[in-house]
Parts: C-alpha cells; sequence; structure tokens
C-alpha cells in the first residue's frame, strides 16, 4: 500500500460517510489527518476510530459555512499536523429533505446550500492554497456529484451549487496550473451513506458503494501525480476511475 | 508620519518608498512595481507564520480584568503572555492600568479557558509563564474561540483574523502579523516568479513590537523561535552563488536567517531561537535587502533599518515619506531597502528617469483576456 507519511490533511465533513472514510484511508497509509465537521460527538466518534488503529488524527468542530471559521480552521489544523499538503472538500449539504421542486425551496435554502458546497469551499481553500504555492506542492479535493451536470428535478439547490464548485475547480487549476499544486473534483457516485438514505430514501442499499471503497480509489488518486491531469472533473467508482 | 488606520482595500494597494544604498538614491514607487525593482536571480525569503489569535481577555481569581498578550509559546500548553489591566484595544497600551500581581500558582480563566501562572520572569512582574488547562486539539480550539487578534489603538476598527493573516500563512507561529508580508498578493509573487525572482520562506514567531512598558519594550523583541526549510537554505546558496540577492520580506525573515548563522556558524536546516537584535552596528551576511514597514525615527523598528543603510541616506528616506504622506505601522506603507534596486528596472536611464518611469510611465502589465484563457486551458490538458 501506497505510504502518505510526512502528509498533513484535511477533510471537511469527516465526522461521517464519503468524509469518514476518507480520513480512515489517509491515517492507514500514515498521513497525520484533521477532520472538520459541526458536531462534536460524530467527529469525536471518527477520531476515536483512527487512533483505535494506530492513527493520527485531530477533530475540529466548525461550519464551513461560518465565514469567520476559514482562518480558524487553517489556523488549527496547521498548528496539529503542520502545513497541509492535501485539503479535502468534502462537507456538504442537500438542504432540507424531503428534496423539494425550485417553486417550493425557499431562498435561504439555496443561499445555505451555495455557503456551504461552494463560498466555505472557495474560502478555506484560498486560506490553504497559498501555502502550499510558497512550497510547491499540494493537492485539493472538492467532492461533486452528477447532479451538477444532470438536470434532476428537486436537486436544484444542491445541484446548482455543485456545478458551482466544478468551475471554481476549473478556474483553480487554471491559475494554480504552473505552481505544483493540484487540483481535481471527484464525482463519487452513489454510495451507501445518510446523506443518500435523507435524498432517497426507498434506494435499494445494495446497489449502493460502499463509502471505504471509493474513499480508497480517491486517496490512490492524492497520491499519484499522474491518476488525473490538473482541473479534471474524476468520476471514482469502486472499482475504477473515469477521468474526463 | 501618520499611521494607517484602516486596512487597505486591496492588500498590494499600498505604496512603496524604494531606498537604494548604492546608489544612495530614494524614490517612491507602489508595490506592485515590486517585480521591476529586483532582478532575475534574486531571492525573496518570505516568513509563513499565520498570525494566531493572541489576545486573550479574562479575570484572576479575585475578578480583577486583565489581558494576556500571548509572547512565545514555550512548551505544549505553556505560553509566556504580557499582561496588561483592565481596558480594551482602543486605549494606548501606556495609558493602561497595571495588570494584577500574579505569583506562581495563581489561576486566571479567559471566558472556557482556565490557566496558572507557572513562572514570572526576572525581566518584569508582567511576563509570566501560563499554564492552559487544556491541550493538543482542545487548547488551540479554545485559543482560537477566546482570543483575539492583538490590535492597535490607532486602528479604526477592531481588526478580524483574516486581516491579520498573508497570503502565504501556514503554522500559526506569529503573535502579532509580520506585517512586511502583508502587502504581498499572489499577483505580486507570480509576477516575481515570471520575472525570474525566486521565493522561499523560513517560520518565525515573531513576537510583540511593544507593550508600552519602557523596561519591558527594552528588552525586545526577546527570544523568538524559528524554523529553515533545506530547500531555503539551498535558494539562499544557489541565489548568491548565481551573484543574485537575498531580500529578506520582514525583519522577522532577517532575524531567523542571521540568527541561524550566529547560532549555528553556517546557515543548515533546522529550528532554534534567536535573540540577535540588529542595529547599525549589524552586518547582515545572509541578507542583502529587506521590504519593511515604514518607520519613524525614535522607533525600535528604525533603529534597525541601520544594519541595511547608512544614517544620511535613512534621513532622505524618511524626509520622502513625510513629504510625499506615507503612511505608517502595521497597515501602512512599506520600505524596500535593497542596494540596485534604482537600476534594476531600466539600466539604461539615469536615476531620476528611472524613478519618475517607476512612478508614472507603468504600461498595463499582463496578457489580455483571450491568451489568459487560452494558457489556462493549455495549463489544464498538458498538466
Amino acid at each position: 500500500m501506497m505510504t502518505m507519511q510526512n502528509t498533513a490533511a484535511l477533510v471537511t465533513g469527516g465526522s461521517a460517510g464519503l468524509g469518514r472514510a476518507l480520513g480512515e484511508a489517509l491515517a492507514a497509509r500514515g498521513a497525520r489527518v484533521v477532520l472538520v465537521a459541526r458536531h462534536a460527538p460524530g467527529l469525536d466518534e471518527a477520531v476515536r476510530a483512527i487512533r483505535s488503529r494506530g492513527g493520527e488524527a485531530h477533530a475540529i468542530v466548525a461550519d464551513v459555512a461560518d465565514k469567520h471559521a476559514t482562518y480558524a480552521i487553517a489556523g488549527q489544523a496547521a498548528a496539529l499536523v503542520g502545513p497541509l499538503d492535501v485539503l479535502i472538500n468534502n462537507a456538504s449539504t442537500l438542504g432540507p429533505v424531503p428534496l423539494r421542486l425550485l417553486l417550493d425551496t425557499d431562498c435561504e435554502d439555496v443561499e445555505r446550500a451555495l455557503a456551504v458546497n461552494v463560498v466555505g469551499p472557495f474560502r478555506l481553500t484560498k486560506a490553504v492554497a497559498g501555502s502550499m504555492v510558497l512550497r510547491g506542492s499540494g493537492v485539493i479535493v472538492n467532492i461533486t456529484s452528477d447532479a451538477a451536470g444532470e438536470p434532476y428535478e428537486r436537486w436544484g439547490a444542491y445541484g446548482a451549487s455543485k456545478a458551482a464548485l466544478e468551475q471554481l475547480g476549473r478556474i483553480w487549476a487554471a491559475e494554480l496550473g504552473q505552481t505544483g499544486v493540484r487540483l481535481f473534483t471527484v464525482d463519487p457516485g452513489e454510495m451507501d451513506t445518510r446523506m443518500h438514505a435523507d435524498a432517497i430514501p426507498d434506494a435499494d442499499r445494495a446497489a449502493l458503494a460502499d463509502p471505504a471503497r471509493v474513499a480508497e480509489r480517491i486517496v490512490a488518486l492524492i497520491g499519484d501525480p499522474r491518476s488525473a491531469p490538473n482541473g479534471a472533473r474524476v468520476i471514482v467508482r469502486a472499482d475504477e476511475d473515469v477521468a474526463a | 508620519m501618520t499611521p494607517a488606520c484602516t486596512y487597505p482595500e486591496r492588500r498590494d494597494g499600498v505604496r512603496l518608498l524604494v531606498v537604494d544604498p548604492a546608489a544612495a538614491a530614494v524614490d517612491s514607487a507602489r508595490v506592485s512595481d515590486l517585480p521591476d525593482l529586483l532582478t532575475p536571480g534574486d531571492l525573496l525569503v518570505v516568513n509563513d507564520a499565520a498570525t494566531l489569535p493572541a489576545s486573550l481577555h479574562g479575570h484572576d481569581a479575585q475578578g480583577n480584568a486583565v489581558e494576556a498578550r500571548l509572547l512565545a509559546r514555550i512548551g505544549d500548553n505553556v505560553f509566556r503572555v504580557v499582561l496588561f489591566g483592565a481596558g480594551d484595544w482602543r486605549q494606548r497600551t501606556e495609558d493602561r492600568p497595571p495588570p494584577p500581581e500574579l505569583a506562581v500558582g495563581d489561576g486566571l480563566r479567559f471566558g472556557t479557558l482556565a490557566a496558572h501562572v507557572v513562572a514570572v520572569a526576572p525581566v518584569s512582574a508582567r511576563v509570566v509563564d501560563l499554564a492552559f488547562d487544556a491541550d493538543g486539539a482542545a487548547l488551540w480550539a479554545a485559543l482560537y474561540r477566546e482570543a483575539r487578534p492583538i490590535q492597535y489603538s490607532y486602528l479604526a476598527h477592531e481588526l478580524p483574523l483574516w486581516a491579520v493573516q498573508t497570503v502565504y500563512a501556514a503554522r500559526p507561529w506569529a503573535f502579532e502579523m509580520p506585517s512586511a508580508g502583508r502587502p504581498l498578493s499572489w499577483e505580486i509573487l507570480l509576477a516575481l516568479r515570471r520575472r525570474g525572482v525566486g521565493w522561499a520562506s523560513v517560520t518565525h514567531a515573531a513576537g510583540l513590537s511593544a507593550t508600552g512598558d519602557t523596561a519591558l519594550d527594552a528588552a525586545l523583541p526577546m527570544a523568538e523561535r524559528f524554523e529553515i526549510p533545506q530547500a531555503t537554505v539551498d535558494a539562499v546558496a544557489a541565489a548568491h552563488n548565481r551573484g543574485g540577492r537575498v531580500i529578506a520580506a520582514g525583519t522577522t525573515v532577517v532575524r531567523a536567517l542571521e540568527g541561524a548563522l550566529e547560532l549555528w556558524g553556517e546557515l543548515h536546516a533546522g529550528t532554534g531561537e534567536t535573540t540577535l537584535r540588529l542595529g547599525p552596528g549589524y552586518r547582515p551576511r545572509v541578507v542583502d535587502g529587506v521590504l519593511t514597514g515604514v518607520h519613524a525615527p525614535g522607533e525600535s523598528h528604525f533603529a534597525l533599518l541601520g544594519a541595511f543603510a547608512a544614517p544620511p541616506l535613512l534621513d532622505a528616506a524618511v524626509a520622502r515619506a513625510e513629504r510625499d504622506g506615507y503612511r505608517t505601522h502595521e497597515l501602512g506603507d512599506v520600505m524596500l531597502i535593497v542596494p540596485g534596486a534604482l537600476r534594476a528596472a531600466w539600466p539604461a536611464n539615469s536615476r531620476m528617469n528611472v524613478a519618475s518611469r517607476i512612478l508614472v510611465d507603468r504600461a498595463p502589465r499582463g496578457r489580455s483576456a483571450a491568451e489568459r484563457r487560452s494558457n489556462s486551458s493549455a495549463a489544464v490538458l498538458h498538466a
């Protein structure tokens, strides 16, 4: 297994689902991991699970949508694990569930989706990427969804926010092109997570991917600079990846 | 000169006083002119320390108000602090009442964060070592929750945490902003690289610049921790080998690089603590020039500049800054002292022509939007 010793990584939305699995996969390879989430209980449990397997993990309780939390997250993380080598913007919100038609969606819910899914990742990337550019290396991963491109009914706020995140990612990658810092956007597909259950409660769970297997593939992408071109949107499935 | 009391709209929207000791000349420019004032082969070394919120307001066991400003981290959960009495940043520190006298074992509480005194410094009873009752992630979370960035009494508004960070900040080692690096935007840093000027970094735990207590201020700066990475050691050697100049973005960078040399006899990678004091008698051996704030005679920082330029030239620089209305202090304009700086941009011209062209004859730099876009997509495809 590829080693990530001497790698400092921050994962938002780290208390559950894909974020927690990413934290575990990074720590299993020796990375020093910081997990960020809004609620302490689930986050502490995720950190305990990593430590019980001999990994290094730390918790920061914060809301990525809170403007005043940005530099506190970046500062605490760097204090705990050193300058960050990997940032995974995984935290995201669907908005109220069951999902609603746009005509029934409150404006505030669209604002909240943009704050969590677009502006939060922008702020955190801005706070972290400068030190990566100075050092000439670093990897940023934004987690997206096929709802960014497909006009699924009732996924308006979420889908629009992910489309914006993807375009932001392409421009980040263009601007960071020659600096040694890579950014790519990952579509992890449908996974057996609480978020998926919230969105589609009657889904057949047997047909959904295990987030742990998807996380393994994403971490492999992070560790291999040749795996995906800078700025690429990568469709990651449990068994195969498609870079586009 | 007056202090800048607000944050500029653009971080790089400040002026640059250029002092060229080789030409014994001074001129006015913009900080965005920096790429033209340096030469391919030069190396800019920055301090990548992020700024901690380092001011804690609380009270002692008797309920007396106290402010603790972090000065140095000396253990996992132990910080050396300077204590202030009641009041806040809107008062000048010299006008603040003294803090309560504390002894070893005395407790303090800052919101949810408790601490007790583990040592009182010989230099002043106002300098104590505090052990906080939290460590690891819990301590950092508490500091970021309970503390604010150190403020300055001349400010119009309280500075939020984002306003005291440089664009390349990493580990939160600094207790006050390494402010000479504040005007450096990525627009400027990337233009420097295109020009052939390298970057490198040190991490230096910038401490307090002043406390308002004369005896204490005479002892500043106290010992400060620094770290020099191997990449920077190599970059400094390479710059000097090719005849380039090493330019420190801030006196904290000068202290780290020159302090390392004093400490170790050579520049190598590692972590140390320096008590180096710069001044007119000091001859820098690693650093050839400095980007620094604009300081007035009499300020402690002004004396440091004597290591880089002779008194008559510094007097001329101050006169020029006063005439042109330069702003001083942490959010103000900046000064570049580099030998040859005024000859770098247009070597064929006389000094005065260079200066006037720097000021007024600046054609728009950079590529057209179409070029930028096509280059951007190329970067994505070829990376």
